[in-house]
């Protein structure tokens, strides 16, 4: 049976714009949350969200590193994280120079949970003010979600399947698990897989705050109003950025003297068949899938050493925490569990992607982050690892990935140590 | 340069991101500047919301260098 590992990484977040800079903030304990910065926010009742930062900053985003002039002027900023981080990854697997016989066996599976609803926005009022003819010839390619991994395709040559997930806020964790199995079934022998977001733009925010899924009450304190499992928590902040990572054969990788990060050894899908935004009440559904994703995995309970929870700051965090109790043990058989939300905010259908990369980089560094803002712990955490505060050492030998999307779509993925 | 030559240089550096020295009268959007179609459509949209002239699609296609551009404009603009 083919094997899939996982051999190069790359990240856009709040928390930086590399691998190494994102992971050694978030292990810091530092927040990349903060004070909307992009447009007036007076009249929005949300006013914080976990921004990519600029150039300038400390751990800023400089576009012109990866990507074009001409692409950043016509796409959406989706797009833009998208192209990085693929970039990122591939530079990181050593693959800047496959030959054409490579490029034909190796795909994109980079997806997004809304797509580029800032353009929608900006064109929409064009229409209005000047009419149809000054809307933008490049307004449909640089607002679809599949123009993710087109312009990825486009730009490095592959010619392997081209493929993009949208499950909303379950996108990336999709996006890696399809891209594993067209691995595993021969459609190719490597992968770009991963999540793209950005949506922290007026009706965006206005959304998803007239929807009550966002922290609207701590707008003057924003680093800590991402607080999973802590009793105070009241909704999500948004974020944004993209994860994207290098799936490759076992023995492709191994043939190449590639570096191996982790094997994607499971994956585990379902549907909560319940509410369009509400999560299944008894979280019957993240419990089908993780169940699936341990089963693929061959795995027991005991075997799982790290979950990075859904966890967003809501109310379906106790949801979430008592399926993984039905499905590890109350105690969960001693696994460590964190939600990096805390410290990144929601990144939609870039947040399973971005995950998942924590997974990896948990595995190869035996240390797992922390859940920022854990105070006060609700009622149900009692003898769990929610791992507050500060990241802690320890050992790491398998994690799992959780992504949970509105419409009851759950995806479980389970990263393991390579020996 | 005339002025209008000037102000379609910018324009077209602004959108193509080239360096202003190639944006020569004689340069071919496509051939020299790297343009495609879809870029000419958005340079015509530019230069209609600067000059405050109107561009047919007709007059549009016809429009191959930088130097068509600066002259159609000169001819047009009120």
């Amino acid at each position: 049976m083919r094997r899939v590992v996982v051999t190069g990484l790359g990240l856009v977040t709040p928390l930086g714009a590399d691998v190494e800079t994102v992971w050694s903030n978030l292990i810091a304990g530092k927040s990349g949350i903060g004070p909307i910065t992009r447009f007036d926010v007076s009249d929005q009742k949300a006013k914080i969200a976990g921004e990519v930062k600029p150039k300038d900053h400390e751990w800023g985003f400089d576009p012109d590193k990866r990507v074009d002039f001409k692409v950043q002027r016509q796409v959406d900023p989706f797009i833009v994280y998208a192209i990085d981080a693929a970039g990122q990854a591939i530079e990181d697997a050593g693959l800047e120079h496959m030959s054409d016989e490579m490029k034909e066996r190796a795909g994109v599976s980079i997806g997004s949970g809304i797509g580029g609803l800032p353009g929608i926005e900006s064109e929409s009022l064009v229409l209005a003010e000047k009419g149809p003819g000054r809307v933008s010839p490049h307004f449909v390619h640089g607002r679809l979600i599949n123009l993710t991994s087109g312009q990825v395709s486009i730009k490095y040559g592959l010619m392997g399947p081209n493929h993009s997930v949208v499950t909303a806020c379950s996108t990336g964790a999709h996006s890696i698990g399809d891209a594993a199995r067209m691995i595993k079934d021969d459609d190719a022998d490597i992968m770009l897989a991963g999540g793209a977001e950005s949506t922290i733009n007026p009706i965006g925010i206005a959304g998803f705050a007239q929807a009550k899924a966002l922290n609207m009450s701590m707008n003057d304190d924003p680093t800590r109003a991402s607080r999973p499992y802590d009793k105070g928590r009241d909704g999500f902040v948004m974020g944004e950025g993209a994860g994207v990572m290098v799936l490759e054969e076992y023995e492709h990788a191994k043939a190449r003297g590639a570096k191996i990060y982790a094997e994607v050894v499971g994956y585990g899908l379902s549907g909560d068949a319940y509410h369009v935004t509400a999560p299944h009440p008894e979280g019957k559904g993240a419990e089908l899938a993780m169940k699936m994703a341990l089963r693929k995995a061959h795995l027991g309970p005991g075997d799982i050493d790290y979950v990075n929870a859904h966890g967003t700051s809501t109310m379906a965090d106790t949801i979430e925490l008592a399926a993984v109790k039905r499905v590890l043990g109350d105690d969960l058989s001693g696994a460590s569990m964190s939600s990096t939300k805390s410290a990144i905010g929601h990144l939609l259908g870039g947040a399973g992607a971005v995950e998942a990369i924590f997974c990896v980089l948990a595995i190869r560094d035996q240390v797992v982050p922390p859940t920022l803002n854990l105070d006060d712990p609700d009622e149900g955490t009692e003898g769990v690892d929610l791992v507050p505060h500060h990241a802690k050492k320890r050992k790491v030998k398998a994690a799992l990935s959780n992504s949970f999307g509105f419409g009851g779509t759950n995806a479980s993925v389970i990263f393991k140590k390579v020996d | 340069m005339s002025d209008t030559a000037d102000r379609v240089q910018k324009i077209v550096v602004e959108h193509l991101g080239v360096e202003a020295d190639k944006v020569t009268q004689e340069a071919s959007f496509i051939d020299d500047l790297g343009a495609d179609s879809l870029d000419i459509v958005e340079l015509v949209m530019a230069f209609e919301e600067e000059f405050g002239v109107e561009i047919p699609d007709d007059a549009a296609e016809k429009i191959a260098t930088v130097g068509d551009a600066t002259k159609y404009i000169e001819e047009h603009k009120g």
